[in-house]
């Protein structure tokens, strides 16, 4: 097994779910689906057991871990402290350390963006751990669910990636496998890191309605900026409802989006510019008067900010971007044969020119498409759980639907 | 009673001031009675959205005793009677007349299936039988004459031994005009309620299959593509052909007066003769069609004023020149509308739900050609030539100075005209002059004043207690009235026009409300049209505007399907737009949810 695996390899023959994780397989999925995803690569399990294996070569950090009581809170405390600081703290096989390195390294190749830029300059990343396991609950108490945005340089990626690994051994996913008594070898963890996109809009679609589960549509909700200031209720998104038959778009729903996430690129800010300014604009800076410090939390380096005011009560989205982002919704449904939860981004200029390549622009849906990256998709969980009440059913007589209607006592 | 929600009773509406007269113009069986602020009654602002002259009311008075005569007695629907209707104020409530009692219920379902049954299952055939029955009733009307009254009676009548003066046959023609008017009427419901029917299942299943579907999807996967209504349209379109091919296209400039047009094609020798010869047989039948929905005389028709075609004659004209004019793109709309029924049916998850589809689907389908045809048999041609012969016995009345001008007939009862035409009938015999001018003309004049004030009031969208329950399939189907719409008419938004989602799409532009169809000219490229009703009669227009929005209508209207042809937001049957909505606003038309915001600047 490779330490790393770009992302279009990722999931395919070698490198599955159990090698990159579930997060690292669905992006390279899609990549190979002929969806847009913004270039990466996955630091598989492989390279975390290679760390582990320098870090605590006897196992014995680990079999103190596996030797606490799960009442002991302040033992936990205590020696998952000390592997925390040990996972993100202590040298490295050098090995683990230059194929991150070579694969972040590829990475600004692909982009392109930074030939001839000082050592160590590279491209923006986000730092995403991708779960090995396939139960929720569990990737979310294990802290297996760490994005950090807007990373940059070959030391900071490793610095992300050692705290995603670090984040195993957080208190409550310590707590949590010593409440199930889970044994400390089977926990493992892949890291994706993939090229930063700078959107205009994000946000999360379904391809049936999270509300009524008609399979009809494709729901979608975006906001300003990154899809972060959605995902964590800073603003009540933007909605809509469009037929995947008819492209009539049957519902809109513009809500006054009062925050704004924006990736902080080597200290600046590049806020969204609005649709009507065509793409490569400068973009309009944004009021610092009001706004927040950066926050170096667990999103990583991001600005929010208070939405400045021509933005706020727009539409994040066009009609042709809402068309573009439901066109790839039903490519992607039909490739997994079963409805999606996808979360996207809808980038100024198209998405091969963004990446360094060439790109066309324009107004139209078609046009919008090259414009538009997945960041996630998996399967949607809520509706196909359901008893669905079936809509009919045949009669003797195509008329005797019509009997039955007006035969109906109030 | 509980106490009400929101809408007043009607014994609660006060008299308009200056108009405290109203009842005088309409029959004691259209008054609100004291038991009536027991049940809901709402504005049929669809049919009437104006205040009702006297004659008028027979729209009313005739529809709903044939409606409610094919729902209650003929088919025996099981749980509706029929619809009754009163008038306050001068515009007109309806309400429904439900059969509760589950035991009725169940005796009626037993008449009904079989009744109802023979109908869909003869269907295309009875159809066919239909329009025969339909172009007699309308060969009949156009037959009938008015009698002239001459000084002396022709002497053929003596000769031939008749033996029977013209009076006589005011009465009798007269009668025959209102009777075949009623038949048509019973005709016209004759099939529709069922038509109807097999659309409600359908909407509804798909409703359930796709919550999210809008109505107008359901209709666009109904729809047949020809049918008679595009034909006045076509026969325009050819004649505009003919124009260039003859070249007397000269003629048919922006803003030109049919009346020059026809004089000058008079003097064009063979080609004008031939263009003329062609105008006559397009005109009889496809230029009977009403700038309304035929419900108040004075939706005139083309053939009753010309301006409509001549002010697209010249548009067709130009684009026949550049290169000819564009055919309907008929295939690409039946593959369009199969795709949609197939891609929806393939998302149902069984094969039961998919056996069901395919029936009902079918069903509609099968019914679609008589629901929208038949507008143009019964609201648009014979209701064209009905209101023509009224106006017959107005000019009689009027040239024997009964009238002080013909369509002041329209402003009497029809009852009333009766009496006019005994007193005519006497006094011609007699020799004397009729008595009728002193009586009816300061009626009249009255009349014509109270409706100018009555124009001006807003009536409440329903009176009456909000309905616990509203499920009248024919309520829904015909009016679109259900809960919501209840509560849209409790909370209105001042600012949003609330209607039907006609045909899809979102534009923002300049107002042009038009209220007749003599001022077309006024319209100009890229507004967006409001007016009362759009029948088949504004067809070219459509070309002209970016989107359209009536007070009358469905989502199966006629504004609605060329609406979605053009590929033009629309929003249908508002009840009030024309009056909310002025010329000059800055609107917003939602044609995905049916609403219309007027912008502030």
């Amino acid at each position: 097994m490779a330490l790393v695996v770009r992302l279009a390899n990722a999931g395919a023959a070698g490198a599955g779910v159990s090698a990159v994780g579930g997060k690292g397989a669905s992006l390279g999925e899609l990549a190979r689906a002929g969806v847009a995803v913004p270039p990466g690569f996955v630091v598989t399990v492989e390279a975390f057991a290679a760390a582990m294996a320098a870090i605590d070569p006897s196992g014995a950090h680990r079999a103190s871990v596996e030797a606490l009581d799960a009442a002991d809170l302040a033992g936990i405390a205590g020696v998952a402290a000390r592997l925390r600081a040990l996972v993100t703290e202590a040298p490295l096989p050098a090995e683990v350390a230059a194929a991150i390195s070579s694969g972040y390294a590829d990475l600004g190749a692909d982009a392109g963006a930074r030939a001839g830029a000082e050592a160590g300059a590279g491209a923006d990343v986000a730092v995403r751990s991708s779960a090995t396991v396939e139960d929720s609950a569990e990737a979310s108490f294990a802290g297996l669910q760490d994005t950090y945005l807007g990373v940059s340089g070959a030391a900071a990626v490793l610095g992300y990636v050692r705290r995603c690994w670090a984040s195993l051994y957080n208190d409550e996913s310590v707590a949590y496998r010593r409440r199930l008594g889970l044994p400390e070898a089977g926990v493992a963890m892949a890291v994706v890191v993939q090229r930063m996109v700078a959107p205009r809009a994000a946000g999360v679609m379904f391809t049936r309605s999270p509300v009524t589960g008609d399979r009809s549509v494709v729901a979608i909700e975006g906001t300003w900026g990154l899809g972060s200031a959605l995902v964590s209720g800073d603003v009540t998104p933007d909605a809509w409802v469009i037929s995947k038959i008819t492209g009539d778009i049957t519902s809109r729903r513009v809500s006054p989006k009062v925050k704004i996430h924006i990736p902080i690129q080597n200290g600046s800010l590049t806020p969204p510019s609005p649709p009507s300014a065509a793409p490569g604009e400068a973009a309009q800076p944004v009021a610092e008067a009001g706004g927040q410090a950066a926050v170096p939390s667990e999103l990583g380096w991001v600005a929010v900010r208070d939405n400045p005011a021509e933005l706020r009560d727009a539409p994040c989205l066009t009609d042709d971007e809402i068309r573009a982002l439901a066109a790839v919704a039903r490519r992607v449904e039909a490739h997994y044969g079963a409805p999606q939860d996808i979360e996207w981004a809808v980038l100024d200029a198209p998405f091969a020119q963004a990446s360094g390549g060439a790109g066309a622009s324009g107004g139209s849906a078609a046009s919008a498409e090259s414009r538009v990256v997945l960041l996630q998709s998996r399967p949607e969980t809520v509706w196909a759980a359901r008893e669905v009440t079936p809509a009919g059913a045949p009669k003797a007589r195509a008329a005797d639907h019509v009997l039955a209607l007006f035969g109906k006592p109030l | 009673m509980t106490e009400q929600a929101g809408f007043p009773l009607p014994s609660q509406i006060e008299d308009v001031p200056g108009a405290e007269n109203w009842r005088s113009m309409y029959q004691y069986f259209t008054r609100f009675q004291p038991e009536d602020d027991k049940r809901f009654w709402f504005y049929n602002s669809m049919h009437f959205p104006e205040p009702m002259p006297a004659f008028d009311t027979i729209t009313g008075e005739i529809p709903y005793q044939a409606i409610g005569a094919n729902t209650a007695r003929l088919f025996v629907f099981p749980t509706t009677l029929g619809i009754e209707h009163r008038i306050v104020n001068g515009r007109v409530y309806i309400t429904a007349n439900p059969v509760l009692d589950p035991a009725e219920i169940e005796r009626r379902a037993a008449e009904f299936g079989p009744r109802a049954g023979y109908y869909f299952e003869n269907w295309d055939s009875l159809y066919e039988g239909w329009k025969e029955r339909l172009r007699a009733l309308i060969a009949e009307i156009e037959s009938i004459s008015v009698p002239t009254l001459p000084e002396w009676e022709d002497s053929d009548a003596v000769f031939s031994a008749s033996g029977v003066s013209q009076n006589h046959y005011l009465h009798e023609r007269f009668h025959r005009v209102l009777s075949l008017y009623s038949k048509m009427w019973h005709h016209h419901t004759e099939m529709l309620m069922l038509g109807y029917g097999a659309y409600v299942v359908f909407f509804q299943f798909c409703q359930q299959a796709w919550p999210e579907i809008s109505d107008q999807t359901v209709a666009r996967m109904v729809a047949g593509i020809d049918v008679i209504m595009y034909r006045p349209d076509d026969e325009l379109k050819g004649l505009a052909r003919l124009a260039v091919s003859l070249g007397v296209d000269d003629l048919f400039t922006d803003g030109c007066a049919a009346s020059d047009v026809l004089a000058a094609l008079e003097k064009r020798g063979d080609a004008g003769a031939q263009w003329l010869d062609a105008f006559a047989k397009a005109r009889d039948p496809w230029f009977h069609v009403s700038s309304g929905d035929g419900f108040y005389h004075h939706h005139l028709s083309w053939n009753d004023d010309l301006t409509v075609p001549f002010t697209a004659l010249p548009g067709y004209v130009a684009a026949e020149r550049a290169g000819g004019i564009r055919p309907r793109p008929t295939s690409q709309l039946i593959e369009e509308r199969d795709r949609i029924a197939s891609e929806y049916r393939a998302l149902l998850p069984t094969d039961d739900e998919k056996a069901a589809f395919d029936q009902m689907l079918g069903l509609c389908r099968l019914v679609f050609p008589f629901v929208e045809d038949h507008k143009f048999y019964c609201e648009h041609w014979f209701t064209t030539r009905f209101f023509q012969k009224v106006k017959e016995f107005g000019a009689l009345l009027a040239r024997v100075g009964v009238l002080a001008e013909t369509d002041d007939v329209f402003h009497l009862h029809h009852t009333e005209i009766d009496q006019a035409l005994a007193d005519l009938s006497l006094a011609w015999a007699g020799g004397t002059p009729p008595l009728g001018a002193r009586h009816f003309q300061p009626i009249i004049a009255e009349r014509k004043r109270m409706l100018a004030v009555l124009k001006d009031w807003s009536p409440p969208a329903a009176l009456g207690p909000v309905p616990e329950a509203l499920n009248d399939p024919a309520v829904r189907m015909l009016w679109g009235i259900t809960q919501e719409r209840i509560q849209s008419w409790l909370n209105p938004d001042p600012d949003e026009v609330v209607g039907v989602a006609a045909s899809s799409g979102v534009v923002e532009g300049v107002a042009r409300v038009l209220f007749d169809v003599s001022d077309i000219s006024q319209l100009r490229e890229g507004e967006i049209l409001v007016v009362p009703v759009t029948a088949p009669s504004w067809a070219p227009v459509f070309a002209k505007i970016k989107a359209a929005v009536s007070d009358i209508g469905g989502s199966m209207s006629h504004a609605a399907i060329v609406a979605r042809e053009y590929g033009m937001p629309a929003v249908v049957g508002c009840g009030d737009a024309t009056k909310r909505i002025r010329t000059g606003d800055r609107i917003r038309v939602d044609g995905d949810r049916g609403t219309i915001r007027v912008l502030q600047d």
